[in-house]
């Protein structure tokens, strides 16, 4: 009968450890994981890599991806680079840059900007807000002024 | 020595320097006139905020006469060119003495046109003025006569904000437009238009108001023919579409104005997709009817709107509930601008009246936005995850708390 | 009864006896073993305050991981919240316990100070145990307040806005405190460096004191036995391990609780605060805060010649000081029941029911 008690006790006390154990796994293993830094570390996203050197050639544009909104990059026929927000100020379509004009132009509704960001033609009524450039090795670093 | 001769001088200079300013201040017209009130009187205080003023100019400029005499008569001489009040007929050329003169306006602003008065002229204002109207509006209607200012500037009547409410003073009146065939609602409408909101509301000083489709010297409703043209000032698109489009020489041949057909004149509302397709709100239906090609066109486009419209703020909601959840949808949210953008382009494409042309944005706009809901729908999905790993921790814990309550029953119950 | 104890052999046994030597861990052990506490129909009520405090160490622990992620400047303060909802591992979890845990914590923190106070658990000698807890109350309020700001909401930020400028019209300090609290005129990014500081700082401080006296003082004095049952022979279980142990199925449900809430309903993030747009409909504190809000939308503008805010605000005021005196109003009479005693009670009654009803009105409001 003791010993009976015994085995019970010792299989209660084996099963309190093992689920403890279960339970600190699953309290700590979501806090581990908390702990190791993600892999974008910046919560503001104020400078990006919007692309490689080598990748734009003169009087062409690309367009990036900027947190949730996209930039568009120009190196304008004298090798310039320059980059804007690439939301229309009109009515938020994605502006492209125009190699046959050399002009950033929006396709929704033929709104036009200069390499400068200013409009200058259809309806938009302000300018495209611009970014700074910045080259590091070869990544293309944009920043927000 | 020296020093006395200069002392010797000084009075002779002083007396000269007096005389001088004092024949350059002589002006008997504002001395005379600020002593009275009301009309008489009124131009000198307005004067004070007269661009005209600002700039040098004096009442002899323009009225004539000579404000170097004291006596009113001698002063207000009209053989010495006076004109005290100059007749409408008469006001282009009394302000065009000095505004059509490129000479002249060049010592003030070498980019200033000189235009203006050959351009009244062509005006239906100009025009009337000519037949012996002295209702029309001059240049002073607009601009004021004393107390001009520049039109750059926000208080000026003719500044971009004010034009409507300025021209409105006339044209809005059903008395004072009676006998013109013309109708005094524009104002009331233009106001209610998307235009005004641009304008009004959002202050885009871009944004058209009258002047813009009239002109202002040369202001003149635009034919029925050329309509797309003066829209497609800023519509280019729109325009360029319509006018190869299979409507425009119909429209013509119809006498039927381009764009207000569908949009309106001076009511123009920002257009909503009910206006395509064969329902009661569309525009198509005034002409076309159901079964011929164009109703089953605009039937179809409106389809495919509809189609887009519904894909895209069915990914649109999904994404919002998964970032709301605390996903991370950041790239799908990213690409469904893309999606918004086709819509926003198959709207201008309506203006060809084709299906395969909106089709040809829509249909890669439907994809994204599929999968943007694709993506929406993976995120809630995880969030079920979550929910499993949820269920296996609580598992684990349940079973814990049952195994110490055993645990107590097993203590309490030693002693027995 | 516990041979590990008393016959040191081995190792570990060594270890424990060297500390012991060092620490006095058995004479602490010894104190803990004595421990009593008394057994009867009231006593799920002492179940509370070990809760609160269980709850506590859990803000503290979220907190402190919280804080690996969190900046706070108004430019900074919104997006990181949102980084650690998205882009860090679990971190909607840890940010969801965190807040759930807190509206917890408040919610057993009010039971277990209506159960106290019902109980008459703050007679002598335990006048200080009651006022430490009050004080406590009071910090926990102000935690809830100044962590609210933090994720720098468009509610949030509106809830604060409100929240002080109701501190602004007490009368002749009411100015200062507006400007201490807002840290300038408006609630700024000015404010949020402030609430942070108050958050994790002032407050947590303040918290570990008072908390180490309140729990010496329930160590010392132990536990109380309601009036009903003082005089009468009580059974009573041994603190440990008998309601460690109860108290620990507590925790561990507690800690499934916290999971499935933030699993189930994560907190959500709203919008980002803009000083500029305007107030957003449904501007609501937190629940807790809730009746007392209602009660001053409710109070009518002037009272006769006064401002019926003003009037508002110093009742609460009064009703704060007066909760800290409760012990002291409440002495037992020599035959043991006295007239202000059961007065206190009924007036409690009264309170609780003027809670609950505001809190719902506010709710169905």
């Amino acid at each position: 009968m003791e010993k009976e008690l015994n085995r019970r006790r010792r299989f209660l006390n084996y099963l309190l450890g093992t689920g403890a154990g279960a339970t600190l796994v699953a309290i700590f293993y979501p806090v581990l994981k908390f702990l190791i830094p993600p892999e974008v570390t910046e919560a503001i996203q104020n400078s990006v890599v919007a692309g490689k050197v080598n990748e734009i050639g003169a009087n062409t544009g690309k367009i990036f991806k900027f947190g949730n909104k996209p930039g568009l990059i120009v190196r304008t026929t004298s090798g310039n680079l320059k980059a804007f927000s690439a939301t229309c100020t009109h009515l938020d379509c994605i502006v492209q840059y125009r190699p046959e004009s050399a002009d950033i132009w929006c396709a929704c509704h033929n709104g036009r900007y200069d390499l400068s960001g200013q409009n200058v033609g259809g309806p938009p009524p302000r300018p495209l807000d611009e970014y700074q450039v910045n080259v590091r090795g070869d990544d293309i670093i944009v920043t927000k002024g | 020595m020296c020093q006395q001769q200069k002392l010797y001088l000084a009075p002779v200079i002083v007396l000269f320097l007096f005389s001088l300013a004092f024949a350059q201040k002589k002006d008997s017209c504002s001395e005379c006139h600020s002593q009275f009130e009301g009309p008489l009187g009124d131009p000198v205080q307005m004067m004070k905020t007269d661009i005209h003023k600002a700039k040098g100019l004096s009442c002899m400029d323009c009225h004539g006469g000579d404000a170097s005499l004291d006596d009113a008569t001698m002063a207000m001489d009209p053989r010495k060119g006076f004109i005290a009040r100059p007749k409408p007929a008469n006001v282009p050329a009394f302000c065009g003495k000095c505004h059509s003169n490129a000479d002249f306006i060049k010592k003030f602003n070498p980019a200033q046109r000189i235009d203006q008065e050959s351009e009244f002229l062509t005006s239906v204002h100009g025009k009337l003025l000519k037949s012996g109207d002295q209702k029309v509006a001059t240049c002073i209607s607009c601009h004021g006569n004393h107390g001009v200012r520049a039109v750059a500037d926000p208080r000026s009547p003719v500044y971009a904000t004010n034009v409507a409410e300025t021209c409105s003073k006339c044209h809005a009146k059903a008395e004072y437009m009676e006998g013109y065939k013309i109708p005094h609602d524009q104002y009331e409408k233009y106001k209610n238009s998307v235009h005004a909101k641009a304008l009004y509301e959002r202050q885009d000083r871009s944004a058209p108001t009258c002047n813009s489709c009239h002109g202002n010297h040369g202001a003149a409703p635009p034919g029925v023919s050329s309509i797309a043209n003066v829209c497609g000032q800023c519509h280019v698109r729109q325009s360029t579409l319509f006018q190869a489009g299979p409507h425009k020489s119909v429209f013509d041949a119809m006498g039927i104005g381009e764009c207000i057909q569908c949009h309106n004149n001076h009511e123009i509302l920002a257009p909503h997709d009910d206006m395509i397709g064969g329902g009661e709100k569309s525009t198509c239906t005034s002409c076309h009817v159901e079964g011929d090609a164009g109703f089953t066109t605009a039937t179809r486009i409106r389809a495919r709107l509809e189609d887009l419209v519904l894909a895209n703020s069915r990914a649109l909601d999904i994404l919002n509930r998964a970032e709301r959840a605390g996903m991370q949808v950041s790239k799908a949210k990213f690409d469904l601008g893309e999606s918004r953008d086709s819509l926003t382009n198959a709207r201008v494409l309506i203006h060809s009246f084709s299906y395969g042309e909106v089709e040809k944005v829509i249909k890669p706009g439907l994809d994204i936005a599929l999968n943007s809901y694709q993506a929406g729908e993976n995120a809630m999905n995880e969030l079920g995850f979550r929910r499993k790993g949820l269920a296996v921790s609580l598992f684990f814990i349940l079973f814990l708390a049952g195994l110490v309550y055993l645990k107590i029953r097993q203590i309490e119950s030693k002693p027995k | 009864m516990n041979p590990d104890i008393s016959h040191p052999t081995g190792k570990a046994d060594s270890l424990k006896q060297w500390l012991d030597d060092r620490l006095g861990i058995g004479e602490i052990f010894h104190l803990v073993q004595k421990k009593e506490v008394p057994v009867h129909r009231h006593e799920i009520w002492y179940y509370f305050g070990g809760m609160t405090l269980f709850l506590f160490m859990v803000q503290v622990f979220t907190g402190i991981l919280l804080l690996l992620y969190y900046r706070p400047s108004a430019e900074n303060a919104f997006e990181s919240v949102q980084f650690i909802m998205t882009e860090v591992q679990f971190g909607w979890l840890i940010r969801s316990i965190h807040s759930w845990s807190a509206n917890l914590m408040i919610a057993t923190l009010f039971i277990h100070l209506f159960s106290v106070f019902f109980l008459k658990a703050y007679r002598s000698p335990r006048e200080l145990t009651w006022v430490s807890g009050v004080l406590l109350l009071f910090i926990a309020l102000g935690f809830g307040f100044s962590g609210y700001l933090l994720p720098w909401n468009q509610l949030a930020f509106f809830a604060t806005k409100v929240g002080t400028d109701i501190a602004g019209v007490v009368p002749f300090v009411g100015e200062f405190m507006l400007r201490f609290l807002r840290g300038g005129e408006d609630v700024t990014g000015a404010t949020l460096t402030r609430f942070f500081g108050f958050h994790v700082a002032v407050l947590p401080a303040l918290t570990t004191a008072l908390i180490g006296f309140h729990l010496l003082l329930v160590q010392k004095q132990g536990m109380s036995v309601p009036p009903s049952l003082e005089g009468k022979p009580v059974k009573t279980m041994k603190f440990f391990p008998n309601f460690l142990l109860r108290d620990l199925i507590g925790w561990i449900l507690a800690i499934g609780v916290l999971a499935a809430l933030s699993a189930i309903f994560p907190w959500e993030l709203g919008e980002k605060a803009d000083p500029f747009a305007p107030a957003p409909a449904g501007i609501r504190p937190e629940w807790y805060f809730l009746f007392m809000f209602q009660t001053l939308k409710l109070i009518p503008a002037k009272i006769w010649i006064f401002d019926g805010e003003v009037i508002g605000v110093l009742v609460f005021a009064v009703g704060g000081l007066f909760l800290f005196l409760v012990p002291f109003i409440d002495r037992p009479g020599k035959s043991g029941k006295s007239k202000t005693s059961s007065a206190l009670t009924i007036a409690g009654i009264l309170v609780v029911l003027f809670i609950v009803g505001m809190t719902i009105y506010g709710y169905l409001d």
